[in-house]
């Protein structure tokens, strides 16, 4: 009862989340959320399990957002009756069809060879696209209508709330059918070849084979979520099988942590929330995404997940006893130096870019002027304090942490 | 007491209602407003919102309402702009301006066909400024989407126009950006020019890479070969820049009729060059055709948004979608976007130059005179503190820019 | 023709030469450390950045000697407390901590300098036509780059084999812990060897600056090909990187000038295969149009046919 808990709230999340955001941008943006979890889950698939970094795992999301695109004007013009909930499989077949040839090349080799044919085959792919334009539609790309094709039970799904239930739905599916798979042999033997490819062929698997399956099983998820992409915003471009989605997953995957199941589907839901809101409150929005990252690495290499999943590991209220005081004097300390680094990056953007506005700004209630010396004197006077507070502050975490480890 | 409270209420009433009759009427601008793009997107937003400014100073529309516009940063994508459109839709926006990036351009038309379609009374308006894909007002066009912009055949119609005055020229290159700009403006410079002057030989035609060749000295060296004396080309951004640049270095003597060099940096390039009087634009407009009400219009942007850079006036385009807009409005007597989108369906209107222009209502083209005009010293006003500005060498009336076009669009009834 | 070919060589040599510049410091830093640096050609956008704001102040000459060193100091601060920490958490995450740094300077470039093309002149010294062959002129300032780089790879090639450091650090290129137990301070050389890989490549960027425009698009289109270059010459050989650079440099400028395309190849036996054909396009497309792709079909067929790429000796 306890390990179908999770699934049961999924479930009701997704069927629930509508009532609570009701608006058509946030029902939009839950959409992109729903797709985004499902190629976040098929990169892990490769990085996380199997322990293979690509840069090039987007061409098999575009081939397939594509060919979904194409199939969906084929299936309008000849009136084909295959209802819309169908097609999404269109676009996971097309990317297993591509993953097959190009999955047996590429996983020859591992490492960084492998991250580095990865990247050559995405930029091939992303350099073909404006050459082909049969297929992918030059600049304009491929328009297509979900409303076109045969509708069962009423259903147009014209209107976006219905568009979400369809992505919801085989977001649940993926979900489910990629967790099944971890749990599959095949699945444990992508583990041993990510840890130890010497010792697994030792036992007996040929490296290359259980590679270029998880490489097909990778391609073939991404296909759906680049199918459902297309339904979505009912027109595919070029630039989704190029560099900027393939590196969007890595930070993605990586910031929600690559060790766990979960740690994609945070990432996805956290970084999709980021990207369609952030740039409403500041134009550096993309430095603070860079820096995110780094942080990450430097500090978190378990992402989010990780971070979260350490905390349920503890085993009793004396653990956190043990924890709490320590969280509380570091909070301040945190805050502060969140503070700081915002208020010396917007000032600088402020002054850089945005100086044709004027140099008068306003920040916790202060007006301030972003050009004044005094103005930066303050604020590097309060980084480096932070700064300061923050390394006192750290290492008793750290050694508040090792107690509770300790407490049963 | 009860006197006093009650007609506290009423005034309370009276204003909430006063102040809602005043209700602002929301322009979405969705461009790109960070990453690379941004320097044209901001640039943009600052002329829109001066535009607007300007209305707003001198009344507003409909006896006193105000304009206003919100920025939506698309990040130069198309499934971004869906994003921001949809954000703007349920901010209760009803008109979305853009113009950088005809693959966005063409996404945004086609989402607010559908959306028009399946929400029949919230309907919404696009109004495209700069992107210049002829299919947005041939096979792809619609009744909802309008285009201030001279799209790239009716440039070419103009160009080959005024080619077909100079008689120096006699061997035309054509290169380009290899995407659907480039090919639609070989495929138009190929037919007009074999239409008006048979006689021009065509020595060489060139696609390449989009923004990834960074030294075209090969290129230069083929043009040098095949012996022309003008270069067509829609290169923009750092394909123009690195195209001169090499054709500078090799001391190719030719002249360069461009689509873009006026474009943010490209008279930087230019003036590196040292291609005097040389590199020609086409376009609606430049700073240096003076119109007393233009000039001070100009002067009055600079001196609020110019910046540290003294950034000019770009698109009397602009200028021109925001003046039919709130002529339309009052016209219509309304602002809702059924009935500006019928006044503004054939409407003609006087620009700032003195001049009349008119908006086709076959397929929603704004056409105007284009200017062709070369890059120099010796101007009034020049480009980006380069000392060197625009010249005009010829004009195009609007009535010889018309093109036909395919366009079939539905009026709604 | 001739003509054709000549500006070609020089012009595709030049291009190699630069990549071999930049190459070189990634290759040095990839054997020492196992890290695929992602940030390198931000450091070389950097250098030419620098080199610009300097020679706002005191011309291009001192620029060239002072970019470098500063962008070599950034790259060793960035050593010594960033990678350093992220080392122990494997080669995947160092590697992604470059390519988070990479984003870091490309969006810091813009915010600092603009987004768009700064005006990085030629000194007046070079800017002048070197020589004018059948008509072209070829300018001073690329026989300049030419130069540098080749002084460079010489001066490169004497330190790692004829001095001590030299020797040290191609002892640790291929056994870091016996030549930490000899007592040297093997931190210390990493540290300076990634300040010298970067410095090498702003040294690239004040060379190139100039002449290829200065702009923050400027690493992402160097990057990939340098990649290419180092992947295909073989992970840790520099005599590879310098092969490869060379040959991707001519194969990719001469490709620009053919206009040969399958179809045409194809209807010289009478056969003619128009763009509606299957994959038409791709069949129609001259060798010209496809230019810029050639290197990365030639990364992924040697990485198939020759692993260790052309000189390489070590694996991952």
């Amino acid at each position: 009862m306890k390990a179908s808990l999770p699934w049961i709230g999924a479930i009701a999340a997704v069927i629930g989340l509508p009532f609570v955001f009701s608006g058509g941008a946030a029902l939009s943006v839950m959409s992109l959320m729903g797709f985004a979890i499902i190629f976040a889950l098929s990169y892990n698939v490769l990085l996380g399990q199997t322990g293979l970094l690509s840069f090039g795992h987007a061409v098999y999301y575009g081939l397939g957002g594509f060919v979904t695109a194409h199939a969906l004007n084929l299936i309008a013009a000849s009136k084909f009756p295959l209802p819309l909930p169908l097609v999404p499989l269109i676009g996971g077949i097309a990317g297993l069809a591509f993953a097959v040839p190009l999955g047996w090349v590429t996983t020859k080799r591992a490492g960084t060879a492998f991250s580095m044919i990865s990247l050559g085959i995405g930029e091939l792919v992303a350099a073909c696209s404006l050459i082909l334009r049969g297929f992918f539609g030059g600049e304009g790309g491929i328009s297509t209508s979900r409303t076109s094709i045969l509708q069962l039970f009423g259903f147009s799904f014209g209107p976006q709330l219905q568009v979400y239930y369809l992505i919801g739905s085989w977001c649940l599916i993926c979900i489910a059918l990629m967790y099944a798979f971890t749990r599959t042999p095949l699945g444990r033997i992508c583990n041993a070849v990510r840890d130890n490819p010497e010792r697994a062929e030792f036992i007996g698997y040929s490296t290359h084979q259980v590679r270029f399956l998880a490489f097909c099983i990778a391609g073939f998820f991404a296909g759906i979520a680049g199918g459902l992409a297309a339904i979505h915003y009912e027109i595919v471009t070029s630039g989704v099988v190029g560099a900027g989605p393939s590196g969007f997953v890595l930070l993605m995957t990586f910031i929600g942590g690559v060790g766990h199941f979960i740690g994609p589907i945070l990432g996805a839901i956290l970084m999709t929330a980021m990207q369609a809101s952030l740039s409403d409150f500041t134009g550096a929005w993309l430095f603070y995404m860079g820096m995110l990252f780094i942080v990450m690495v430097m500090f978190a290499p378990t992402g989010f997940a990780g971070l979260l999943l350490m905390h349920g590991q503890l085993a009793s209220a004396a653990a956190w006893r043990r924890l709490l005081p320590a969280y509380l004097l570091a909070i301040p300390a945190l805050l502060a130096l969140l503070a700081g680094v915002v208020l010396v990056v917007e000032t600088a953007h402020h002054l850089l870019v945005k100086s044709a506005e004027g140099m008068t700004m306003q920040w916790f209630g202060i007006t301030y002027e972003a050009d004044a010396a005094r103005t930066w004197v303050a604020l590097l006077a309060l980084l480096l304090v932070a700064i300061f507070a923050a390394r006192k502050v750290f290492p008793i975490v750290g050694n508040a942490w090792n107690e509770a480890r300790l407490v049963h | 007491m009860k006197n006093l409270l009650r007609s506290a209420l009423a005034g309370v009433a009276f204003l909430a209602a006063a102040f809602g009759a005043q209700a602002q009427i929301k322009i979405a601008y969705v461009d790109p407003l960070s990453g690379l793009q941004s320097a044209v997107g901001e640039h943009g937003l600052k002329q829109l919102q001066f535009a607007i400014e300007t209305v707003n100073a001198k009344g507003g529309v409909l006896g006193g309402q105000k304009l206003e516009v919100v920025g939506y940063d698309n990040k130069g994508t198309p499934q971004e702009s869906l994003v921001q459109v949809q954000k703007a839709i349920d901010a209760g926006i009803r008109y979305i301006t853009q113009g950088n990036g005809s693959g966005a351009a063409i996404a945004i038309s086609d989402f607010v066909s559908k959306y028009n379609e399946r929400n029949p009374g919230k309907e919404v308006l696009y109004f495209n400024y700069a992107a210049v894909d002829p299919s947005l007002t041939n096979d792809k066009c619609s009744y909802w989407h309008f285009r201030w912009d001279a799209n790239s055949d009716i440039k070419m119609a103009a160009l080959t126009n005024y080619i077909k005055t100079k008689s120096a020229i006699k061997k035309v290159y054509i290169i380009g950006q290899d995407y659907a700009f480039g090919q639609s403006v070989r495929k138009a410079a190929r037919e007009m020019l074999g239409q008006k002057r048979p006689d021009i030989q065509i020595v060489g035609d060139e696609l390449h890479p989009l923004a990834k060749i960074t030294d075209f000295s090969p290129y230069i060296a083929k043009i040098k070969a095949s012996g022309a004396d003008s270069v067509i080309t829609g290169n923009w951004g750092s394909d123009m820049a690195l195209l001169l640049k090499a054709a500078a270095d090799a001391g190719l003597q030719a002249d360069w009729y461009t689509y873009y060099a006026g474009g943010a940096g490209a008279p930087t390039a230019v003036r590196q060059t040292g291609l005097d009087h040389r590199v020609f634009q086409i376009s609606e407009w430049h700073t240096n055709v003076i119109a007393p009400e233009m000039e001070a219009f100009e002067e009055a942007f600079l001196k609020k948004y110019g910046g540290p850079n003294g950034q000019r006036w770009w698109y009397l385009r602009l200028k021109n979608q925001i003046d039919m807009f709130t002529n339309a409005i009052n016209q219509a007597k309304s602002a809702e976007p059924k009935a500006v989108a019928a006044v503004l369906h054939n409407m003609r209107h006087k620009n700032a130059l003195g001049v009349e222009i008119f908006m086709r209502p076959t397929d929603h083209s704004v056409f105007q005179d284009m200017y062709i005009s070369s890059l120099g010293s010796g101007t009034k006003y020049d480009e980006e503190k380069t000392g060197w500005g625009w010249k005009t060498v010829g004009v195009i009336p609007a009535a010889d820019t018309v093109i036909p076009t395919t366009c079939q669009m539905k009026a709604p009834t | 023709m001739l003509e054709l070919v000549i500006f070609s060589s020089l012009n595709g040599i030049l291009y190699g030469m630069l990549l071999f510049l930049l190459a070189s410091g990634l290759t040095l830093i990839f054997s020492m450390m196992g890290v695929l640096n992602f940030a390198h050609a931000s450091f070389y956008m950097l250098g030419a950045y620098f080199g610009y704001q300097i020679s706002r102040y005191v011309g291009y000459w001192p620029g060239l000697v002072i970019a470098p060193v500063l962008v070599g100091l950034v790259g060793a601060l960035v050593e010594r407390y960033g990678l350093r920490a992220v080392h122990k958490h494997g080669h995947v995450a160092e590697l992604l901590f470059t390519f988070g740094l990479a984003f870091i300077i490309e969006e810091g470039v813009q915010m600092i300098w603009g987004k768009l093309a700064v005006d990085y002149r030629v000194p007046e010294l070079l800017n002048f036509p070197a020589f004018t062959l059948f008509e072209t002129t070829y300018p001073a300032f690329k026989l300049f780059m030419l130069l540098m780089s080749v002084a460079t790879f010489l001066a490169l090639l004497s330190l790692l084999t004829k001095t001590r450091v030299g020797l040290i650090i191609q002892a640790a290129l291929s056994h870091p812990h016996t030549v930490g137990t000899l007592g040297h301070n093997v931190p210390l050389v990493f540290m300076m060897v990634f300040g010298v890989g970067c410095g090498l490549a702003a040294l690239a960027g004040v060379i190139a600056g100039p002449a290829l425009v200065t702009q923050p698009a400027m690493a992402a289109s160097l990057g990939p090909i340098l990649f290419v270059v180092v992947v295909v010459g073989g992970l840790g050989s520099l005599a590879g990187a310098f092969v490869a650079s060379l040959a991707i440099g001519l194969i990719q400028t001469f490709a620009v000038a053919v206009n040969v395309s399958i179809a045409d190849v194809i209807g010289l036996v009478g056969l003619k295969v128009d763009s509606n054909a299957f994959a038409g396009d791709l069949w129609n497309a001259t060798v010209a149009q496809v230019a810029p792709v050639i290197p990365y079909l030639l990364l992924v067929l040697v990485l198939i046919l020759r692993p260790h790429g052309l000189m390489g000796n070590r694996d991952s």
